[in-house]
């Protein structure tokens, strides 16, 4: 009889083992998971190689550099029809950009107000602030978007008979045009002096905190801010000899020319998500604010500190760490609601690189690659920041 | 014992309490005249509805047409809303494209629901346990009322539309999206290593990108990724993208409800020698799952919402009959009227669910 | 739980057809029935009439390939498809064939790796305003805002145009003809440009066509035509012949009125080869002997085609100028069967 090394007769061990035994059974699904996800993806890519070479199509990234040959009407930097489809990309990326940070900062301070408002005790107000939040939030984004879309394109009248509410502002179906500024040779002092009243106001703030903490004496800094940021431009404007003028939209053929322009399908878009984001984050702010125990409030009040410092320095920074983390996610989803912009023709990145450069060239893969790359990196780069936060403010607990 | 005759025996007439202090009048004070901030801001909300209110009543009812033939003839008649277009289109905004002579079916299909609805939602319901497997057996019953089969014609799901479109991926992707978040979300809790590496980057990729996106991946290039000669179904490839899209959500959802449990509900079932997937189904499930109803549900409702968007990819939901009856020249023009109706159809459901989700919370809550 | 899952997972497979095989023609007759790719609504070219079925100029053609496959016209479903999915769609395989106004271009027909199976319309672009605009040339539209079809050539012209003649425009894009015309109505442009067949067409679905004019310059070449995937020249030849039954039957004087009769057996050799009593034509197509016969019943000849559709006597009023026979002074031209 032939006697195995290792393999002792009586030893206890059978092929069964492997999967009674914790670890190694673990050790087995892992690898069989491993092997399914690379069979699938082997599988996938020797279809695609396949499926492209029947069709005979090249891929590869070469057409980036070639020229886009179509125009775009929203543009924050120079392209013309003869610029490559990377800078087409770029000029959606930054569309993409504007609308996201414009909506999220109107969202912000709207959504702020309604929160708030809605915990008054104004029975009327809380009320209407509650009918706001149920009805935008149970209405789909997309409707939204077209419903504004066509209120400014069927309702409003059209350029010859805009209307004129305030001297200057000009409301249309072409858009919201405003005077521009023009700044001439001086007008950097202007904004000069903004950056200098900053840094002085921040200096001025780290003193008066440590003047605070010392000797419990306040400074009321926040009114200095507010009173210095508004006095120093206008300051300098004066002193150096008014450089700045506006440009005044004036109809000069078929539209308004000169002035800034909103267009349609910007503000549609930047409104709806706005109004939109904005019922989310009331929700978020009220329940922040809720979340702060009563106790707390009147732990304050016993102090002796006032209504209005209780909420600056007690309520406000608890209330915080529980609005930040859903907040973010909720600029991180207007983000990604932008996508939305070509239901109505805002040239944003999906509808640059994802739709017409993909179309002029037929190149749905590489295309298709770019617009969920760059979505993931603004995705990722968010949700970064989001855990910085978090562990930056998360309690100390002893 | 002698009255003493100094002291009132009778006992004195209940006053009734200041006016200020009770009804109507103590309301008003307490939630709009408490304070001379809160009465000047309820003067300015009173003045801001007359603007808007009565204006709006008298567009969308007084003022409103509701038959006519044209948006011409709506607008001859009065200057309110012209309503006539809903009215006229009704029956393609509720069943799209669906054969007349079939849409029978639809509706039974739709009645049906309810009765499959019935016992998950509601669980003190007479013979719930013959309904439960009712419920089980419901998406084969809808497929062959919608689709075809045992004798019934076929029906192109091209021709599905409006409210039925926007039903059929919702209570889709609804019902095969809670499974897999449950996977994904246990997956991305796991002790292995590969397993929750994969849900992890699964979860973060779909998280990471619009959903339009998917659907543009799901419309352009599944063909790609398929062997040579497979076609696809759009209305399937949109199911199968809205299902992931939302599972990922749920997965994030579902895992907060799992890191909320206390260590010692793993630890009392470990020690009892029950296996994973017991533990799980038994013990933590249950209490996870209870816990995160309020976030599922809104990730139910967000996916609903999201049914609007296949519009971009060629299906006509609601929004999609919306503007192809505004691009009838009949009709032109008429998009406030045609948007808002398709918004009141999105807020009643989603409404509904929100309600449904509150209600619910109010009874599981077994806490103190 | 998990018999649900298992039911999706069967559904889904239900819905996945797979189809064998790389010759078109072989699918097409195992599907029984043609995949034709159409525009989403052109009134004259592609557009659905009372009863709800496809109608247009587009169309007919699709359904003559059917009645050339299958010598039944009804044979073929439409898959709607606008200026921006059209290309994926027929590259992926959903549709055999795309008749969707699509100009022949050097980079579809290598780049994209389309076939072209000729020009069944030549067309030019144009621009359409209105009339109380008092515009009378393209070249006084400085600081219009135009609105235009993505993903389509019009697109490409339109940015050349005005580049090449100095003058600045905001382009207004739009995904398709329907809400194109919506928006140029609601005045959100104030011109709309596209190929004048189409201008013509979207002119003819207005409420006062009158009020509106379609500008005189022709500002690109548009060879309008029917096109496969690259790979099947078998299927690329039926469906290359069937346009040029339709424009050979109009120079024979072959229509629907007399085909039956002229399939008895004429003196011209030509016609005999075409209606299948002389020679073996249809097999060499793998078709039935008397495909063209099946073609001209279903839909008449280009000329019928065209008249019934968008010619003069139609809403879209549109002449034949140089889609006319070559015989009658136009490019119309089709090689010989034999």
């Amino acid at each position: 009889m032939t006697v195995h090394p290792g393999v002792e007769p009586g030893s206890t061990f059978r092929l069964s083992d492997i999967w009674t035994n914790e670890r190694s059974r673990s050790l087995v699904i892992q690898i069989a998971a491993l092997v399914v996800l690379l069979a699938t993806l082997g599988w996938i890519i020797n279809n695609t190689v396949q499926n492209l070479e029947n069709l005979g199509v090249e891929t590869g990234y070469g057409f980036l550099g070639h020229p886009a040959s179509y125009d775009i009407n929203q543009r924050l930097i120079d392209y013309t029809s003869r610029s490559t489809h990377a800078r087409a990309a770029l000029v959606g990326f930054l569309n993409t950009v504007l609308v996201a940070v414009t909506g999220i900062i109107f969202a912000t301070l709207l959504g702020f107000m309604v929160g708030i408002l809605r915990l008054s005790n104004n029975w009327l107000v809380s009320r209407l602030m509650t009918a706001y939040i149920e009805f935008t939030r149970n209405v789909p984004v997309l409707l939204h978007i077209l419903l504004w879309y066509g209120i400014v394109v069927h309702v409003l009248p059209h350029p010859r008979q805009a209307i004129e509410p305030v001297s200057g502002l000009f409301l249309s179906n072409r858009g919201f045009y405003l005077p521009r500024p023009i700044f001439e040779d001086f007008a950097w002092v202007i904004p000069a002096s903004l950056i200098v009243t900053l840094v002085g106001l921040f200096l001025f703030a780290r003193h008066a905190r440590r003047v605070q903490e010392r000797t419990g004496r306040i400074y009321p800094v926040l009114s200095i801010s507010l009173a210095a940021i508004v006095a120093a431009p206008v300051i300098a404007y004066f002193a150096s000899g008014s450089p700045v003028s506006l440009d005044w939209p004036a109809l000069k053929g078929f539209n308004y020319q000169g002035g800034i322009a909103l267009k349609p399908e910007f503000f549609a878009l930047w409104f709806a998500l706005s109004i939109y984001t904005a019922a989310f984050i009331a929700e978020i702010v009220r329940s922040g604010i809720v979340a702060v125990s009563h106790g707390q409030t009147e732990a304050a009040f016993s102090l002796g500190i006032k209504p209005g410092w209780t909420m600056r320095l007690v309520i406000i920074p608890q209330a915080l760490r529980v609005i930040v983390p859903p907040l973010i996610s909720q600029y991180l989803n207007l983000t990604k609601n932008s996508s939305l912009a070509i239901a109505v023709g805002y040239m944003d990145l999906t509808a640059t690189i994802g739709r017409i450069s993909l179309n002029q060239t037929g190149r749905a893969l590489e295309c298709m690659s770019i617009l969920l790359t760059i979505y993931l990196l603004i995705s990722l780069t968010i949700s970064a920041f989001m855990n910085w936060y978090n562990r930056r403010i998360r309690l100390v607990e002893r | 014992m002698e009255r003493a005759t100094h002291i009132v025996h009778e006992k004195a007439p209940t006053l009734p309490p200041p006016v200020m202090s009770v009804g109507i009048a103590r309301w008003l004070k307490e939630n709009l005249f408490s304070s001379a901030s809160n009465i000047v801001l309820t003067f300015v909300v009173i003045y801001l509805l007359w603007l808007i209110i009565p204006p709006f009543l008298d567009w969308a009812i007084f003022d409103a047409v509701w038959v006519a033939a044209s948006r011409a003839e709506c607008w001859d008649t009065a200057d309110g809303a012209c309503w006539a277009v809903v009215v006229t289109r009704f029956d393609q905004f509720v069943y799209g494209d669906y054969p007349k002579s079939e849409r029978w079916r639809a509706n039974l299909a739709f009645v049906l629901l309810f009765v499959a609805l019935a016992p998950v939602l509601y669980d003190r319901i007479p013979w719930r346990r013959h309904l439960v497997g009712f419920s089980i057996c419901y998406p084969v019953v809808a497929y062959i009322l919608l689709i075809g089969g045992l004798g019934l014609p076929e029906v192109e799901t091209a021709r599905f539309g409006g409210f039925l479109l926007t039903i059929v991926i919702g209570i889709t992707g609804i019902s095969a999206s809670l499974p897999l978040g449950i996977l994904l979300a246990l997956g991305r809790q796991s002790d292995l290593f590969i397993i929750r590496v994969l849900c992890v980057a699964f979860i973060e990729f779909i998280r990471g990108v619009p959903l339009i996106t998917l659907l543009f991946v799901a419309s352009t290039l599944l063909n790609y990724f398929m062997p040579p000669g497979t076609s696809f179904n759009l209305l399937v490839r949109v199911l199968i993208m809205v299902t992931l899209f939302s599972a990922a959500y749920l997965a994030e959802v579902i895992r907060g409800g799992l890191q909320a449990m206390p260590a010692g509900q793993y630890e009392a079932a470990k020690s009892l020698g029950l296996p994973y997937w017991k533990t799980m189904r038994l013990v933590i499930l249950p209490q996870a799952l209870k816990i995160s109803i309020p976030g599922i549900v809104n990730s139910f409702i967000a996916l609903y919402k999201d049914t609007t968007l296949v519009i971009i990819i060629g299906l006509l939901d609601p929004l999609g009959i919306g503007k192809a009856t505004l691009s009838d020249t009949t009709w032109q023009g008429l998009s406030t009227e045609v948007y808002i109706f398709v918004a009141i159809f999105f807020f009643l459901c989603c409404f509904g669910m929100s309600r449904y989700s509150a209600w619910l919370e109010r009874r599981l809550h077994t806490g103190h | 739980m998990r018999k649900l899952i298992l039911l999706i997972a069967a559904g889904a497979l239900a819905a996945v057809t797979s189809v064998a095989g790389a010759a078109t023609l072989d699918d097409v007759r195992a599907k029984g029935h043609v995949q034709c790719g159409i525009n989403t609504g052109l009134p004259g070219f592609a557009f659905k009439d009372e009863a709800g079925d496809w109608q247009g100029f587009d169309v007919d053609y699709c359904k003559a390939l059917a009645a050339a496959v299958f010598g039944d016209a009804g044979a073929v479903k439409y898959t709607n498809l606008t200026g921006a999915t059209r290309f994926e769609a027929l590259k992926a395989g959903e549709i055999d064939v795309l008749s969707r106004n699509t100009t022949w271009t050097y980079s579809r027909d290598n780049d994209l790796k389309l076939t072209f199976v000729g020009v069944n319309y030549y067309d030019g672009q144009g621009f359409i305003v209105n009339k109380a605009l008092g515009v009378e040339s393209a070249h006084d539209l400085e600081g219009a805002s135009v609105c235009i079809q993505t993903g389509t050539t019009t697109e490409l012209n339109l940015a050349d145009f005005f580049r090449a003649n100095g003058m600045s425009y905001e382009p207004v894009p739009i995904e398709n003809n329907e809400e194109a015309r919506q928006n140029y109505l609601a005045g959100r442009c104030d011109v709309y440009t596209t190929d004048r067949s189409g201008l013509a067409a979207t002119r003819a679905a207005l409420d006062n066509p009158d009020d509106h004019v379609v500008l005189p310059e022709i500002i690109s070449k548009e060879p309008l035509g029917p096109l496969v995937r690259h790979g099947d020249d078998e299927w690329g030849d039926i469906a290359r012949w069937t346009l040029n039954a339709l424009i050979l039957a109009e120079e024979y004087g072959i229509d629907s009125g007399n085909v039956n009769d002229l399939a008895q057996g004429t003196n011209n050799p030509e016609i005999n080869r075409m209606l299948g009593t002389e020679g073996e034509f249809g097999a060499m197509l793998r078709l039935d002997q008397d495909w063209v016969v099946n073609v001209i019943n279903a839909v008449g000849n280009y000329a019928e085609i065209f008249d019934r559709n968008i010619g003069p006597d139609t809403p879209i009023g549109l002449s034949r100028g140089v889609n006319a026979s070559y015989l009658d002074g136009g490019i119309l031209y089709a090689p010989p069967f034999r």
